[in-house]
């Protein structure tokens, strides 16, 4: 016991002093937020349009008007022949096109469409691309900073030369991993606190679950990246090589956790693949719990899967950390 | 246990290369020991043996009681052990690196404090202790190192050239401290290349190319190791006699010393011949440590030449 204390006690003064580790935790979250959280736009505006009037009537300019002012749709171009449409269409400079005599000639016969359709995202109503992104971006971030963290954590020892003289104390395998894992989970919970009160402040993204339960399934997450960090750690001889296994492992996370694109629409090989990326399961249970409020009942299968992670990557690592010099 | 440590055909191979070949040793408890040798002549490696953090390729041995092979982890506690590149916390305080090794030794807390204070009179570091490490010099650093590795009150202490990159001072002080811990009982295994620190050994272990070529007392090796009469010479350009005196059928060897010839006869008959030879007189002398290291290595490398 007295070990793992002096090991804590250790890891946060050596956290303290680090410039990187205070920038990563506290300024990585504000800046990607803010970075990403406005230039990802799933939501499709602006789209160029070219509008074909063929009636030119009262009704037609309101209707055009209509559209316009919607924000969705930028009429760049007023054709005046199919030939012109045909033109723009392929040299594509234009992905919308209105064809307002059609319309016009519906609304005559029917005084009103003949039909309503109406998409709406049902948890995000007015299809705010930030709700939807902002907490995921939250998970990348954390799992980000959490494994290259802990990926350095014991290679820089190694480097240093002070893990030679670690390995001449009593000091025992899983001492060291518990010593070192525990303080990272503040850091982690740390950031975690930082980026969620950007997404509420600065992006007004709604909480509908609960704050307690977030924190608590947090953890899972924070330990599987941990462990995926410290595995990382065991393996890598040089800080230099830790970081590059770091992005290895980086890059899959943000394209296949469904971060990006959604996961249903996958080929069934990558979609498998996908299932052994933490972030995968923990995009599940942020968004459900931030957009959906659902309770944990709903995220079992999410959590019991965090859970295995954290367990497999954290006891394959102590197992594999031998108290000898290869 | 009458021994600190007993290992007998300690061999370490790395691919095709043997680091140490068939090292054995019997060191009493309160004992110090040199090991001293050439760079890459192995001590780095038995030391990282001795201590359980590498794995012999074949050889037993006791530390302390316990089997080297199998209670590596019981030693420990035990133990320790201080590398030449005295690996503390650059980020850390004095204080801090003491407190942290003191933990990891479980010292109780009771204690703690005490313990750490004395570490800081030892390493006369009284008035820094809350400077980070890397800000201290080199004789500091290694002072403080080697508090981290007595803190927890071993019974015995690796120091794998402690000495190496401090000034003269430095190193003389940091004898005087190692010499006091072997007095209160403490065995300590020091390896260096400086002769004048070897001389302040109770024994010396002559290592070389992995195998021990000689171990005794620094006197005894002095009197045995080196066979025939030697004498000095003072010669203006030393350097470029040393071809012609070789040649002599009565010289075994002839060996530059600072500005000094080191001279070793067939026997003490050959001092005239030698005098006629170079038309100045010499000087029967003890032969030094030097001279002894270089006798033996010269006797190693005949062997293997047969």
């Amino acid at each position: 016991m007295s070990r793992i204390l002096s090991v804590l006690k250790k890891e946060f003064i050596q956290m303290r002093r680090d410039r990187l580790t205070f920038a990563l935790v506290f300024m990585m979250p504000l800046i990607q937020l803010l970075l990403f959280g406005y230039a990802i736009q799933t939501e499709v505006k602006h789209i160029p349009t070219i509008v074909f009037d063929q009636s030119l009537t009262n009704e037609s300019r309101e209707l055009l008007a209509s559209f316009s002012a919607s924000g969705y749709f930028d009429v760049i171009k007023t054709a005046k022949n199919y030939a012109e449409v045909n033109q723009a269409i392929a040299v594509a400079n234009s992905i919308g096109l209105l064809k307002s005599q059609e319309i016009l000639a519906q609304k005559v016969q029917f005084q009103g469409p003949p039909y309503d359709i109406r998409v709406r995202p049902w948890y995000n109503p007015d299809g705010i691309t930030a709700y939807f992104m902002v907490p995921a971006i939250l998970g990348i971030i954390v799992t980000m900073t959490m494994v290259i963290i802990t990926a350095v954590a014991i290679v820089r020892e190694r480097e240093r030369g002070t893990l030679e003289q670690l390995l001449v104390t009593p000091i025992k395998p899983y001492e060291l991993m518990i010593g070192k894992i525990l303080p990272y989970i503040a850091l982690g919970y740390i950031q975690i606190t930082v980026a969620l009160v950007v997404a509420v402040t600065v992006f007004d993204v709604p909480i509908k679950g609960s704050l307690l339960e977030l924190y608590l399934l947090t953890l899972f997450f924070i330990t599987a990246s941990l462990g995926l960090g410290i595995f990382i750690s065991n393996i890598a001889k040089t800080q230099m090589q830790a970081f590059q296994m770091s992005f290895f492992v980086m890059l899959p996370s943000i394209l296949l956790s469904g971060f990006m694109f959604p996961r249903d629409a996958m080929p069934q090989f990558i979609y498998y693949l996908s299932a052994f990326i933490p972030l995968t399961y923990y995009l599940d249970i942020i968004r459900g719990i931030i957009l959906k409020g659902i309770g944990f009942q709903y995220l079992v299968g999410q959590v019991t899967a965090l859970l295995v992670f954290s367990i497999v990557l954290l006891i394959v690592s102590t197992l594999k950390f031998k108290k000898k010099i290869v | 246990m009458d021994y600190a440590i007993s290992v007998h055909d300690l061999t370490k191979v790395f691919g095709s290369f043997t680091a140490v070949d068939r090292l054995s040793l019997n060191i009493k408890p309160g004992e110090i020991c040199g090991f001293l040798g050439p760079n890459g002549a192995g001590k780095t490696t038995a030391i990282r043996m001795l201590c359980g953090i590498l794995t012999p390729t074949s050889g037993f041995g006791q530390i302390l009681g316990y089997d080297l092979i199998k209670e590596s982890e019981k030693i420990k506690p035990h133990i320790g052990y201080m590398s030449q590149k005295f690996s503390l916390y650059d980020d850390l305080t004095v204080e801090e690196n003491l407190s942290f090794y003191a933990g990891l030794y479980s010292l109780p807390n009771s204690e703690r404090k005490n313990r750490i204070k004395e570490m800081i009179t030892m390493a006369q570091l009284t008035s820094r202790e809350d400077e980070v490490v890397a800000n201290l010099s080199g004789g500091w650093k290694q002072r403080l190192a080697l508090g981290c590795a007595i803190i927890g009150r071993p019974s015995i202490v690796f120091l794998d050239e402690p000495t190496s990159g401090v000034s003269p001072t430095s190193r003389r002080d940091f004898f005087t401290i190692i010499q006091k811990l072997a007095n209160q009982g403490t065995t300590v295994i020091v390896t260096t290349h400086f002769m004048d620190e070897a001389e302040r050994c109770n024994r010396i272990a002559f290592i070389s190319a992995g195998q021990l070529l000689a171990m005794d007392t620094p006197d005894n090796l002095k009197q045995s190791a080196v066979e025939g009469f030697m004498v000095e010479l003072d010669l203006p350009q030393a350097i470029d006699q040393i071809d012609r005196i070789e040649q002599q059928l009565y010289v075994r060897e002839c060996s530059l010393h600072g500005p000094l010839l080191h001279v070793l006869l067939d026997n003490e008959s050959n001092v005239k011949e030698l005098e006629e030879l170079v038309g100045k007189s010499a000087r029967p002398i003890t032969p030094t440590l030097e001279d002894v290291f270089i006798a033996l290595a010269k006797k190693k490398r005949k062997q293997v030449v047969r």
